[in-house]
């Protein structure tokens, strides 16, 4: 409508799940007592020195090498210099000219279209501490005092950063969703937004479409998927309008209000930042060489995307194998049951469908109840055979959830085993053709009308167990003679 | 027996070894010496005489219990003022970190601790090791026991007057830019710069991180190299410390310097270098050749840049270096209307006028805008002195001049204009900002009894071949006078 199309890049930070800090042997831990891990490097004192921590250079490596980045022979760290009072040394270690990984892409499929978003850099730096500002509104300016805890202070953190390859808040909110899935994968961190161990920064402009850049702000403090999503939203609504209105889009840093449901210009800083890096003195070159860059891309997991091409191949349907992929318990116990020999869509319509059902409604995970790969496999095995019927099987399927037993044995205690004795079915049948002579005969005239009929009154005869298919088929037998 | 405080490390470790001293007696030689000179020198800012009694008396009983930790023990180390020291403060000689107790030890100190040394405190400098006659300390000025209106020379002045006149055996000092040898050379000492990552930087109070390294300051090259080998050495907290042995650094003192190549450095040895310093270099040169080294004269014209690198690369790092101190988590702290107040004005009151100077250097030489001309060139230029000094390292195995272009100057003759103070460090600084390792040895005096400063570069780990020509120096010149404040009064029996 208005002409306008948004651009959007996203930076994330990510804190790594290392046993130690980046730069001293402090314990990484969520939610211990304020300054515990703490020691002279993380606090910054005088005289204390950095040291890299390999396992998180590992971790760096991992992610670069899952976004496709080339990974650098040879990389520097730098320091970004500013002041404040939960940065302990008053600058960051952080990289600058030369990160890790750059130059890989990452595809993301919203309404069946693949966007392509480039990753321009992957780059390791530690984190900050965390001030407490108490007082009015928890900011800073307000506050009568603050409050320091320096345990996240120099825990390992990697920034992704993508090319403005985005278009829609759905984009971007797919896009993260994705990286989120693989760093998860990966094993590098738990990535959970609302604890701030994955944070996304959104850059929004907009523009006509071919023009060049427009001006862009910078979308700060979102700790969900969701929150990420309405907040770019939000922006470009924003900006269009303004646009519209004859204004003109200030860069700026916004940030997100989820009560409100806005973003706000953050308090203008009175000087442009500079942050005067310099290569780290501290620190001696990165140098990665051949053998270490292989042996990462070697160790990679399969990663969400290739999972999904998998499924696809076994004919599962899209929709569920979104879902499958986008829950790793899922995915896992699909795999499982599919080596054990059960029907790939059969059992990827159980988890998606009955199962995720069952998780929501009682509130539990799916490593909470008894489900096995083998449960699957075996009741996959009782709906072919005929055991059971195909709503049987769901019946089944949440008795084991319920925790009552094996298939089999919920099956046979819930009354669900389905009668497909050849022998014993002819019986039936034959004793309901001979009681309904003039339907056998008009079948035989040509009339299948009947025929529907009589496979009821078989089902009636024994009880409802009997399988159906295999009634049908006695039937058409029986009928031809 | 003289006074045990004029001993050598060697002669004393001898003599406890002997029987004929103990630690305690040695220890309370130099402490009647520290006592009977500190009022004219101002050496220490602190003296742990409780710490290092006990020290002593340790190493006194482990001796006599044949646990012998090896030549330093028993033996009266005094450290510089920015080594972090576990219980004892540690100030930098500055106001903002008056106070100040760290909760560890520098590797350098465990080193010490660990080799038996007994540690008599901590001595004075120039703010945050900024300045070359420790004048620029907030504690007030250290001065020289050859001549106490004379500046000791700096920034390890505190550890160069202690030594020289006795209130310690030997110490350690940095050195960022001669900070080490040019103290050494004002005081007649031996003082040592070794190759940059051969002793942990872990503990020091950073000044610039890619320049600075801890050494040693004695009164022998024997006992330089006695403490320099009890610190040397990989370090996992220092990523810039160097792997793999080490190198055997006295191995060479008793070789002499037949067929060694020794190239005098050209554009250090004659103009903007004092006549009487010039004369006696030459001397010392003479000897060497004499003694059957081949001297040549060697040019490294891009020494030329020395200065103006330096005070760009120096000033860049330690902005970033000082910025820890904000007044938040210890140190001064005054107060402000807002956090970023608090800051300014506790670095504005907190800083001496040099090490505010610099950080304004420094912070302009990294802003944006001016990065490329200034800190971006200044690394350029340090490349390309690396490549001018490896080439003349293919042709000698040692560089040569002298260490100060003076001998010790007045005090208050060089504050009021910093770029002459600069410029006492044109012959240490290259050492600085090649990595390699240089040493000070004292060739004799001038006229007015001062001592004078010889300088010894070698490539990097070069260190024996840097020892084995000072110790034949040392010999050839037989410099034995000591200070006048280094008086022998007192006599131990």
């Amino acid at each position: 409508m208005s002409g306008l199309e948004a651009v959007i890049g996203i930076e994330t930070h990510v804190e790594l799940r290392t046993r130690s800090k980046m730069f001293c042997g402090c314990a990484v831990a969520f939610g211990a007592k304020p300054n515990v891990n703490t020691c002279p490097v993380c606090l910054g004192l005088p005289g204390a020195l950095p040291v890299p921590n390999e396992e998180a250079i590992e971790s760096i490596l991992r992610i670069g090498a899952a976004l496709g980045c080339d990974i650098v022979e040879r990389s520097v760290f730098h320091r970004k210099s500013y002041f404040y009072p939960d940065l302990p040394k008053n600058y960051q270690i952080s990289q600058y000219d030369l990160p890790l990984c750059v130059g890989g892409h990452l595809d993301v499929v919203v309404d069946g279209e693949t966007v392509r978003v480039g990753i321009t850099r992957v780059h390791m730096e530690e984190d900050t501490g965390k001030s407490l500002h108490a007082g009015d509104g928890g900011r800073i300016h307000a506050a009568d005092h603050t409050l320091l805890d320096f345990n996240r202070s120099g825990v390992p953190l990697v920034e992704i950063v993508t090319e403005p390859d985005l278009r829609t808040a759905e984009q971007a909110r797919s896009y993260a969703a994705e990286l989120q899935r693989i760093v998860r994968t990966l094993s590098v961190s738990d990535a959970r937004l609302e604890e701030g161990s994955m944070r996304f920064d959104a850059n929004v402009s907009v523009r006509r479409p071919g023009a060049g850049f427009g001006t862009r702000t910078e979308v700060k403090n979102m700790n969900s998927l969701r929150s990420l999503q309405r907040a770019v939203g939000y922006e470009i609504d924003r900006q269009i309008a303004l646009v519209a209105a004859g204004g003109t889009v200030v860069q700026e840093t916004r940030h997100w209000n989820e009560a409100t449901a806005t973003t706000l210009a953050m308090r203008s800083k009175e000087e442009s930042e500079d942050y005067r890096y310099f290569q780290e003195p501290d620190l001696v070159p990165l140098e990665v060489d051949a053998a270490w860059r292989q042996r990462v891309v070697d160790s990679l997991p399969e990663l969400p995307a290739m999972r999904r091409h998998r499924y696809v191949a076994t004919g599962v349907n899209a929709a569920t194998v979104s879902s499958l992929v986008n829950d790793d318990a899922l995915g896992d116990l699909f795999d499982a049951a599919v080596a054990a020999g059960a029907d790939a869509r059969t059992v990827a319509n159980w988890l998606t469908g009955e199962v995720v059902a069952y998780l929501r409604q009682e509130d539990v995970t799916l490593a909470d109840t008894d489900l096995t790969a083998a449960d699957l496999a075996d009741l996959a095995a009782m709906l072919a055979d005929g055991a059971v019927s195909a709503s049987a099987a769901k019946d089944v399927l949440r008795g084991v959830l319920a925790g009552e037993g094996r298939p089999r044995a919920v099956a046979g205690a819930r009354d669900l085993l389905q009668i497909s004795d050849t022998g014993l079915l002819e019986t039936e049948v034959d004793a309901v053709l001979a009681a309904h002579p003039d339907e056998l005969a008009r079948i035989r005239h040509g009339d299948a009308k009947p025929f529907g009929y009589l496979v009821g009154q078989v089902m009636r005869a024994t009880g409802g167990k009997a399988d159906p298919k295999l009634v049908s088929e006695l039937l058409r037998r029986r009928t031809a003679g | 027996m003289a006074d045990a405080a004029d001993l050598t490390i060697a002669a004393a470790g001898a003599a406890i070894r002997r029987g004929e001293l103990s630690a305690v007696d040695l220890l309370e030689a130099v402490v009647r010496r520290a006592s009977m000179t500190e009022a004219h020198l101002h050496a220490y800012l602190t003296l742990d005489q409780a710490g290092a009694r006990a020290a002593a008396e340790q190493a006194d009983r482990e001796l006599a219990a044949g646990d012998d930790r090896g030549p330093l023990h028993g033996i009266p180390i005094a450290l510089k003022d920015n080594l972090c020291t576990r219980g004892t403060e540690t100030t930098a000689g500055s106001k903002i970190l008056a106070g100040y107790v760290p909760p560890y030890d520098a590797a350098v100190v465990t080193s010490l601790r660990d080799a038996g040394a007994v540690l008599t405190g901590k001595t004075n400098l120039d703010e945050f090791a900024m300045g070359s006659s420790t004048e620029n300390s907030a504690f007030g000025p250290t001065r020289n026991p050859w001549d106490t209106d004379r500046v000791p020379g700096g920034s390890s002045g505190g550890s160069a007057a202690a030594v020289a006149v006795g209130s310690a055996l030997g110490a350690l000092g940095s050195d960022t830019g001669g900070s080490v040898r040019q103290p050494a050379a004002l005081c007649g000492l031996v003082g040592v710069k070794p190759t940059y990552g051969l002793v942990s930087r872990y503990g020091l109070i950073a000044f610039a991180s890619s320049l600075d390294q801890i050494g040693p300051l004695a009164r022998t090259v024997e006992d330089a190299a006695l403490l320099l080998q009890a610190i040397a050495g990989w370090d996992r907290h220092d990523a810039t410390s160097i792997r793999g042995d080490v190198p055997a650094i006295g191995a060479g003192v008793a070789t002499g310097v037949s067929g060694l190549r020794i190239g005098v450095l050209t554009e250090l040895s004659g103009e903007g270098i004092d006549g009487e310093v010039l004369a006696a270099f030459g001397e010392a040169v003479g000897r060497l050749s004499a003694a059957g080294a081949e001297v040549a004269e060697v040019s490294v014209p891009a020494v030329a840049y020395a200065i103006p690198t330096y005070y760009l690369i120096a000033p860049a790092e330690c902005s970033a270096n000082l910025a820890r101190f904000d007044g938040v988590r210890y140190g001064l702290r005054v107060d402000g209307a807002t956090t970023e107040e608090m800051m300014a004005n506790t670095r504005g009151e907190g800083f001496g006028a040099e090490v505010i100077r610099r950080i304004l250097l420094g912070t302009y030489a990294l802003s944006a805008g001016y990065y490329d001309a200034f800190y971006g060139q200044a690394q350029r230029v340090r490349t390309l002195m690396r490549r001018d000094f490896a080439a003349a390292y293919e042709q000698v195995d040692v560089l040569v001049s002298p260490t100060s272009p003076t001998t010790a100057f007045r005090i208050g003759e060089k504050t009021a204009d910093p770029l002459t103070m600069y410029l006492s460090d044109v012959c240490t600084l290259p050492a600085n900002l090649m990595g390699g390792p240089a040493l000070s040895l004292p060739i004799g005096c001038d006229a007015a009894g001062l001592p004078i400063g010889f300088q010894v570069m070698a490539p990097a780990l070069g260190e024996e071949v840097m020892f084995q020509v000072a110790a034949e120096l040392e010999r050839l010149s037989g410099f034995a006078t000591r200070p006048a404040l280094a008086s022998s009064e007192v006599t131990l029996p």
